[in-house]
């Protein structure tokens, strides 16, 4: 089983201020790190790894420093490292990035053979879109399931994974075929304590580099230049309202709401 | 996987591990640094004063491209009381000429790029691990177990570099828990200022910077060392206390350092500044006579984890790096020789007593029971002091010779006449 996993280095959030009068985020000396998500994503591909054989690979588009993030994964019990670096991606909206990360992919197939199941964090601690998982997902054609919190059964010969998934309301349990996509929160796994040797492969390992060089680029889709994507303004949003919460007798509870939304419905009709 | 074996394995990446890790490597030795913190330098905290010299054999090229601050050209010393100070300023243009005397660094930064030379020379870093024990085979070092799966590590020699708190010279036996009284707690704040503003305040342009080093009374009558340090955009304050006297004086670290801050010969250094980062960490200032047992079979002890501190230079971290430097060359010695027993090892301590490293530990040896038993000598002289400078240079229409007539009245009041001679006497026996 060959499982894909997109990881992305953010600057640790914990320790990014903001300044209030412009309204944009103090990057400076604030230490970068592997996007949350992607721990827990490594983390279960390793398992899953150690479970069924196989291998894990690790993919992140960014500038060099970024394999410090890969090194993490590595360190984690990922087994080889690719880092798609190059100019002409700087200024990438998610549009963009997925599209430089789907060609990546391919790469990666192209040399390591097909894979199996792709997982990328639910989304990024510093841009928060979630689209870029869902952004490689759709230009595979593949099935995707976003906000995974659970493998519940993998099934090599037939094919296919029976999956839990958060939903807002609730929780969901799917069975996709493979190869499929995730995206992954945090309450996937509990992250586990690495073995030493791992750590000291992950410092010796060689960071396998791609570039427009050797991966097949489509230049009119990379890169600032073509990322329409535009920040028109950033602002704090509103406290969502918490729901209140109504007590009583089931007709009683039902008389409440009635009232509560009977001005909403005198306004629609 | 089998054994995980190396030639040498270092415990700590602090400049004493560094450096050795560094010298063993270019000598082409298999060399494994486990280090706990993220990264080399993350937990790492100094006021900021880095000595050039002590690279010489580590780094030869230092500073090159190491991440330096500001070079030292002023040094002001002040005995403080709470209003006040009586200082002492040395700048010198020979302050200027390369190679610069000192630096100030950051140790977040300078540790993660001298980890780049050891890496870039062939040494192994191992970031997030923890050292739990030492592995013996009888009364031998044999190598080091980590808290991590499969952790352990078989080395000929084990190098402790683990800082003050060395938790291998203890569990060694090498030394005892810190006493209260041999370790202080500094806190230090990265107070972001203007290159303008720095160079104008302190009277520098360029990359030089000015120290300041601080005795005497800051809070509530307990003494206290203190320091600010120029960096390119920031300045570097901090304060520091034995950490009994903060338990006898109740005084916690904040309430200090907020004193320092409002001190008014300080307040106007950092007018407008903006905290970046507060930062804590433990100096070992007992001195030669806390001084563990530096070497035993298959081991060595390097840098804080030795007391190696210089407390009345502010020197540290130049000795931790020579420590480190020394250490490796006792390993390559004895490698020659196969046989790294005790007997051997002692060439290590040989090194040291011959190196500026012992030499001044043992001239200081007596002043932290000095200052001690003689709590008076930081607490009431500048104070003394202080009050003498005001009421001389204080015209009122009282003569000259009045004033000193009092001044010498008031110091025979609070500390005496024979003390005064017996305190100076043993300051110079202990100093001079
Ligand atoms: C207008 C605009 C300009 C930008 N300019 C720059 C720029 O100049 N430099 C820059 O560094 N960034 C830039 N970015 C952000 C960068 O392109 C983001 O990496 C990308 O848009 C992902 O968005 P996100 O952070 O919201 O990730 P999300 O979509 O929230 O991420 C979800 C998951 O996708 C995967 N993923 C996301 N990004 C990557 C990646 N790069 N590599 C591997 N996996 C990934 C991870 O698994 C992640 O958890 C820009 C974004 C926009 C909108
Ligand atoms: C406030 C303050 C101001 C100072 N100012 C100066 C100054 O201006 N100039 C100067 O020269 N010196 C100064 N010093 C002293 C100087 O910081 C130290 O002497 C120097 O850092 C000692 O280096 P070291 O390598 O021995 O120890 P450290 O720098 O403490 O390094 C020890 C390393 O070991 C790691 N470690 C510890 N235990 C373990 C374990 N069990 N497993 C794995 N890793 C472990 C730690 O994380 C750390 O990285 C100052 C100290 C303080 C606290």
């Amino acid at each position: 089983m060959h499982i894909l996993v997109f990881v992305k280095q953010v600057p640790d959030a914990s320790q990014v201020r903001v300044n209030y009068e412009t309204g944009t985020l103090i990057r400076e000396g604030v230490p970068a790190i592997l996007n949350p998500f992607e721990e827990h994503a490594v983390e279960e591909a390793v398992r899953l790894k150690d479970e069924h054989g196989g291998k894990v690979t690790v993919l992140t588009m960014g500038p060099p420093q970024a394999s410090e993030a890969l090194k993490q994964c590595l360190a984690r019990g990922a087994d080889k490292a690719y880092l798609l670096s190059d100019r002409i991606f700087a200024g990438s909206d998610t549009l963009a990035t997925s599209y430089a990360l789907y060609e990546g992919a391919r790469k990666i197939i192209e040399l390591e053979g097909d894979v199996d199941l792709f997982f990328a964090g639910k989304q990024a601690i510093d841009g928060d879109t979630a689209q870029t998982g869902p952004g490689i997902a759709t230009r595979f054609d593949l099935p995707l399931v976003t906000y995974l919190i659970k493998i519940n059964e993998i099934n090599l010969e037939e094919k296919y994974v029976v999956a839990t998934r958060l939903t807002e309301f609730g929780q969901e349990t799917v069975k996709v075929p493979i190869p499929v996509f995730f995206t992954v929160e945090e309450s996937l796994n509990v992250l586990s304590h690495s073995p030493l040797p791992y750590l000291i492969k992950a410092e010796k390992a060689k960071i396998e580099l791609l570039s427009g060089e050797n991966v097949n680029l489509d230049k009119q889709q990379c890169g600032l230049k073509h990322s329409p994507t535009m920040v028109k303004k950033a602002f704090t949003p509103e406290k969502r309202q918490r729901g209140a919460t109504l007590s009583g007798t089931l007709d009683e509870v039902a008389d409440q709401i009635a009232s509560k939304i009977a001005p909403f419905l005198k306004k629609v009709s | 996987m089998g054994d995980i074996r190396y030639d040498v394995a270092i415990v700590g990446a602090g400049p004493a591990g560094l450096s050795a890790a560094i010298v063993l490597a270019k000598a082409g030795v298999k060399v494994i640094v486990i280090e706990r913190g993220r990264f080399p330098g993350s937990k790492n905290v100094m006021g900021g004063v880095f000595y050039t010299d002590c690279m010489k054999g580590v780094v030869d090229d230092f500073p090159g491209k190491a991440p330096v601050e500001r070079h030292i050209v002023e040094q002001r010393m002040w005995l403080i009381d709470d209003e006040s100070y009586v200082g002492f300023t040395h700048k010198n243009a020979k302050f200027d000429n390369q190679p610069y005397n000192c630096h100030t660094v950051f140790r977040a930064q300078f540790d993660k790029w001298l980890a780049q030379q050891a890496t870039g020379a062939g040494a192994l870093i191992i970031n997030q691990t923890v050292v739990t024990e030492p592995i013996m085979e009888g009364d031998k070092v044999v190598g080091i177990r980590t808290d991590r799966p499969e952790g352990d590590i078989m080395a000929d020699c084990v190098i402790a570099a683990d800082g003050v708190n060395s938790f291998i010279a203890k569990s060694l036996g090498f030394r005892s828990n810190l006493k209260k009284n041999a370790v202080a707690l500094g806190v230090k704040e990265i107070i972001g200022l203007d290159e303008k503003v720095i160079n104008d305040r302190f009277n520098v342009s360029g990359s030089q910077g000015v120290t300041i080093e601080m005795t005497g009374s800051l809070f509530e009558g307990a003494e206290a060392m203190a320091f600010l340090y120029t960096n390119k955009k920031s300045v570097s304050l901090g304060v520091g206390m034995i950490i009994e006297d903060m338990i006898e004086h109740n005084i916690n670290p904040n309430e200090l350092m907020e004193s320092l801050k409002a001190h008014p010969a300080i307040s106007p250094l950092i007018e407008g500044g903006e905290t970046k980062e507060y930062l804590a960490h433990m100096i070992p200032e007992g001195g030669y006579n806390e001084m563990p047992r530096l070497f035993g079979d298959g081991v060595m002890i390097a840098g804080d984890a030795a007391m190696m501190v210089n407390a009345v230079h502010r020197e540290g971290s130049n000795l931790a790096i020579t420590s480190g430097k020394l250490a490796a060359q006792t390993y390559l010695e004895a490698a020659e020789k196969g046989d790294f027993s005790a007997d051997t090892l002692s060439v290590y301590a040989d090194k040291l007593q011959e190196s500026f490293v012992m030499k001044d530990l043992k001239k200081y040896k007596e002043l932290p029971k000095l200052l001690q038993k003689n709590r008076h000598l930081l607490d009431k002289y500048p104070k003394l002091i202080n009050d003498a400078a005001f009421e001389l240079l204080k015209v009122d229409g009282i003569s000259k010779q009045a004033k000193q007539r009092s001044i010498w009245k008031n110091m025979k009041q609070q500390i005496g006449f024979t003390r005064m001679l017996k305190d100076l006497y043993k300051i110079w026996r202990t100093v001079g």
